[in-house]
């Protein structure tokens, strides 16, 4: 399927390169509505490739932002009813759904990229990371939001961040919870370009026409060398977000967040 | 070396242009939640703003609980 319309995301292949676009408002919350449509994705990410597709573009249309990370409400609102037991295990399978479509955009044999401003945190972050390039407009703030509800990342950010840019900068932006914008991303490596407002797009559609000229076969052969998927880690830090999250004081964090009548939900 | 001074001055100068606020109507006394009607979205736009101004990194955590712009402005000399 060359284009599809749903409801939090939608995609098109345009000029060989596969656009996929997030409108899931406020701000592409990852929740089950957007998992779901990020499944359908995976799959047709599978069968681009195949169709001799060379890259692939993820941006978002909502003003706010990539993408502000998991849906917090929708988990406290899903997780509250539940006994315990339930309750981790629905954790779980949504954990693994999240890092079997991550784990196809990661290994994808197209050239991935995403193309990202404003709030790109938690998960949202952790999409992007996917890719393998970033490329953000200067509104871009990055973060790992996680720790303030007594959690880590969940899909993948540690080991992906650890991969490609060693433990120093993912202790930083981890242990402190702080964002950081798309200078410090830029020169930490973390983005490969950083552009003017409203330019990720563009100049992602420009990269995405440069890396479709080259071999296909020779580009994936790269990318498999460069960009292992760290299976082991990857598995772990579910285990970990499990263990975490079966603690009391994790609902009471999400708890006192949906709650909060302040105005200030984005800053630490 | 900036002065408190200039540095706050340049706040308010830059808060007025990015939220279209006249200059005159902004104090360094004043709390800008409430001045600009920001939220916390708009007040990391205005944070990277700052940043990109001012060639410094400011972490969020350094202005939690600034509502402030003298105290915004004292957070960011510390880093000049």
């Amino acid at each position: 399927m060359t284009t599809h319309r749903g409801k939090a995301l939608s995609w098109e292949i345009k000029d060989e390169v596969l656009e996929l676009a997030l409108h899931h408002a406020p701000c592409n919350e990852i929740g089950t509505r957007m998992l779901g449509e990020l499944e359908g994705f995976a799959a047709a990410l599978e069968t681009a490739a195949s169709a001799g597709v060379g890259a692939v573009i993820v941006y978002s249309r909502q003003a706010p932002g990539f993408s502000a990370g998991a849906d917090l409400r929708e988990l406290y609102a899903g997780a509250l009813p539940l006994a315990p037991v339930a309750r981790a295990a629905g954790v779980r399978d949504f954990l693994e759904r999240i890092h079997r479509v991550l784990n196809i955009l990661d290994a994808s044999p197209m050239t991935t990229i995403a193309a990202v401003h404003g709030v790109t945190f938690g998960g949202g972050f952790e999409l992007a990371l996917a890719c393998d390039l970033i490329i953000a407009d200067k509104t871009t703030r990055f973060c790992f939001p996680e720790l303030r509800l007594g959690l880590v990342p969940g899909f993948g950010g540690i080991p992906r961040l650890k991969r490609d840019l060693g433990n120093g900068l993912v202790r930083d932006l981890l242990l402190t919870g702080r964002s950081i914008n798309a200078s410090k991303a830029l020169a930490s490596g973390l983005v490969s370009q950083a552009v003017g407002e409203g330019q990720s797009l563009r100049v992602a559609r420009a990269t995405a026409a440069q890396v479709g000229k080259f071999d296909r076969a020779a580009s994936a052969a790269a990318k498999r060398f460069l960009k292992p998927i760290p299976c082991e880690e990857l598995r772990r830090e579910i285990e970990l977000f499990c263990e975490l999250f079966a603690r009391p004081a994790v609902m009471e964090g999400l708890r006192k967040f949906v709650e909060s009548t302040a105005a200030h939900p984005y800053l630490p | 070396m900036k002065t408190l001074e200039q540095t706050t001055d340049e706040v308010l100068g830059l808060a007025s242009q990015h939220f279209g606020v006249p200059r005159e109507q902004l104090a360094p006394g004043d709390d800008f939640y409430k001045k600009l009607k920001i939220d916390s979205l708009q007040a990391l736009e205005m944070l990277t703003r700052l940043e990109n101004h001012f060639g410094i990194e400011l972490p969020d955590y350094e202005v939690q609980g600034v509502t402030d712009f003298r105290t915004l402005a004292s957070r960011i000399q510390a880093r000049l």
